[in-house]
């Protein structure tokens, strides 16, 4: 018995000496000083180095914490009793945030290095005014292919995907709104149709492809790309340049009739304490020099065209993520459907699935 | 005095059943009645009968059913075996080790050990069989699902067989029974609720299994677990995700009264 008191009273010794030293520790680091700017984003999705080197020139600490998901970002934040000052959700999260009252509005005056974003990525329909998020990158779905396993097909086409040479060849990102977008694509009609129609017509055509279709698979599909498991898959173009970077021998393209357009955006939430040091943030991340050396690390599409400029040839001449203005033309950011037609896109999702037998 | 003790005892119980078991169930059956639009209905009802739906059901308990199977086939023999083992707890011990492992873990292993380059066909090809599509398919669903859940079948199987009198099994061979009927007449019958106990806890969470059928069967799987986790994480139609949840639970109740013991339930009450 004395023995298990001991026990105790040592766990308890240690537990609250641990809990000394942390607070002893974030104090010394400045971190329970009132100069604090937290950032929630999403993991791996900034350059460390910007981060001490935005500690460096303003004197604001800053915390940086990460999500894996919009939803889960949104719960959190909903809920309350965080501080997060500026985080970094897509378009679509963003426009709900913004029925939801979750969204703080930006003042445009705090940010000067707004003027050096392309004109195209401004104005779109999930912020017209971009009156609350400032985009940070952006990027397009597409098919990444190995060009050694897929004979003569190029993918300038969504219908090369139903070739019969890629039988049980074809990997399938688990999301309804992709899936059934690159269905409407093929088809000429646009990702955000609600056609009821056009929506049985694109079911029709994806039920083609069932026989090429290996799997539906989630995050997952980086690896299984890289380790060609399957030599096609329908991705989002950053998780094409991650998997381009496991193997090389892999290509990404974005099919002529179009596709989606995605955004992931600056934003300064409900939650956040510290307002000009999140101005101070944003406007910092929109200096070109910084994005420049943010999309190097990143490896994502940058919409400043000022530090497209600056970075070399090699990224910004790289038509994969960056198509021309013809091919940007059709690409299409995903609208808001509404929750009723995001749920029958869903069931079509599943029916479609449910073919597969 | 000694009854209110005894019934202060019994509030931690009440406490936890009501807010855990309960409260649950209702919030189910009560955002059920709610379409996406947050309003009362009852159309989430009408649309679990359309044929979507009604076929995930169906595959849902196929593929429940083939689980529970084959987890018994590979369990009854290795419960037997491991009654007649010597050091009965290390080996229980180590049936039950996987258990302590992440699921996502041991799925994520297997999507190694079944991949197109991965070790399984490694050896497939070295011994000339020539490599095969392990991973998405039916077959490899069934065997992880087994793999996950043979300790819980194994385990109520193996007690009741260690119960079980072994003299009675001397007892029919000196009356002049195969081994084969042994089994069947006297084994199987005594052990038959650890079977029970056993199949419950496999085909129920087997039902709803999620995350396999991603990981694993790639989609190809559809169970209701699936759509349930679709509707409450992408599509935020909680109304939609309850109303299936709704249908598990009345059909796990169904099936719980089917193979519940009738012996101790009906016959006791008939008899008083």
């Amino acid at each position: 018995m004395t023995q298990l008191v001991r026990m105790f009273l040592l766990v308890f010794i240690v537990a609250f000496g641990l809990m000394y030293l942390t607070s002893y520790l974030n104090s010394s680091a400045g971190y329970s000083g009132g100069n604090t700017l937290t950032v929630y984003n999403w993991g791996d999705y900034i350059d460390p180095e910007l981060i001490a080197q935005f500690e460096e020139e303003t004197g604001i600490k800053v915390i940086y914490q990460t999500f894996d998901s919009n939803e889960a970002m949104m719960t959190k934040i909903k809920q309350g009793g965080t501080t997060f000052d500026v985080a970094i959700p897509s378009e679509y999260a963003i426009s709900k945030m913004k029925e939801d009252d979750l969204l703080l509005k930006l003042d445009h005056s705090k940010l000067p290095n707004l003027e050096h974003i392309d004109s195209r990525f401004m104005h779109l329909s999930f912020d017209p005014e971009n009156a609350y998020s400032v985009p940070y990158f952006w990027g397009t779905v597409g098919i990444v292919f190995n060009p050694d396993l897929v004979g003569d097909l190029t993918f300038d086409s969504w219908d090369d995907l139903w070739d019969e040479s890629l039988r049980n060849n074809v990997f399938l990102l688990d999301g309804a709104r992709e899936v059934i977008g690159m269905g409407l694509n093929s088809l000429g009609y646009s990702l955000n149709d609600t056609n009821e129609e056009h929506l049985q017509e694109a079911l029709a055509k994806l039920s083609k492809l069932t026989p090429n279709v290996k799997a539906i698979v989630g995050d997952e599909i980086k690896m299984l790309m890289a380790n060609e498991e399957a030599a096609v898959g329908l991705v989002w173009s950053g998780d094409a340049s991650e998997i381009m970077d496991e193997n090389e021998a892999l290509d990404y393209i974005v099919p002529e009739e179009g596709s989606n357009l995605w955004f992931d955006n600056m934003v300064i939430p409900k939650t956040a304490r510290n307002l000009d040091g999140a101005h101070q943030f944003i406007n910092f991340m929109l200096n070109p020099e910084v994005a420049a050396q943010n999309t190097e690390y990143v490896g994502y599409s940058t919409p400043n065209k000022d530090a497209l400029a600056i970075l070399p040839e090699d990224i910004s001449g790289d038509e994969r993520f960056y198509p021309d203005e013809e091919l940007t033309e059709r690409l299409e950011v995903y609208d808001n459907l509404g929750p009723r037609m995001l749920s029958h896109y869903n069931e079509l999702f599943l029916e479609f699935k449910m073919h597969r037998k | 005095m000694e009854a209110r003790a005894r019934n202060l005892y019994l509030v931690p119980y009440v406490l936890w059943i009501v807010l855990f078991v309960i409260a649950p169930i209702l919030l189910i059956a009560y955002y059920s009645f709610f379409n996406v639009e947050g309003q009362f209905t009852f159309e989430n009802y009408a649309k679990f009968f359309t044929p979507v739906y009604l076929r995930m059901t169906l595959s849902s308990f196929w593929y429940a059913f083939l689980i529970t199977l084959f987890s018994l086939l590979v369990a009854y023999p290795t419960a037997y075996l491991l009654t007649k083992t010597k050091h009965k707890a290390l080996w229980l011990l180590l049936i039950i080790l996987p258990s302590w492992i992440n699921l996502l873990l041991k799925a994520y292993a297997f999507i190694g050990l079944f991949g197109t380059y991965g070790f399984v066909n490694t050896i497939l090809e070295v011994t000339g069989i020539g490599k095969k599509q392990i991973l998405f398919t039916d077959f490899s669903f069934v065997f992880v699902s087994v793999y996950i859940f043979i300790p819980f079948m194994i385990l109520p199987v193996y007690n009741a067989l260690e119960k079980m009198n072994p003299t009675l099994i001397d007892a029919a061979r000196d009356l002049g029974a195969s081994p084969w009927m042994t089994f069947r007449r006297v084994v199987f019958p005594l052990t038959i609720d650890g079977v029970k106990a056993g199949c419950m806890a496999v085909f129920i969470p087997a039902l709803s299994l999620f995350m396999i059928t991603r990981l694993i069967a790639g989609n190809r799987v559809i169970t209701l677990g699936t759509a349930i986790e679709q509707h409450f994480l992408v599509t935020q139609d909680w109304g939609m995700g309850a109303t299936i949840a709704v249908f598990l639970i009345i059909a796990m109740a169904i099936l719980m009264l089917l193979t519940g013991n009738r012996k101790r339930g009906l016959i006791d009450i008939v008899k008083r």
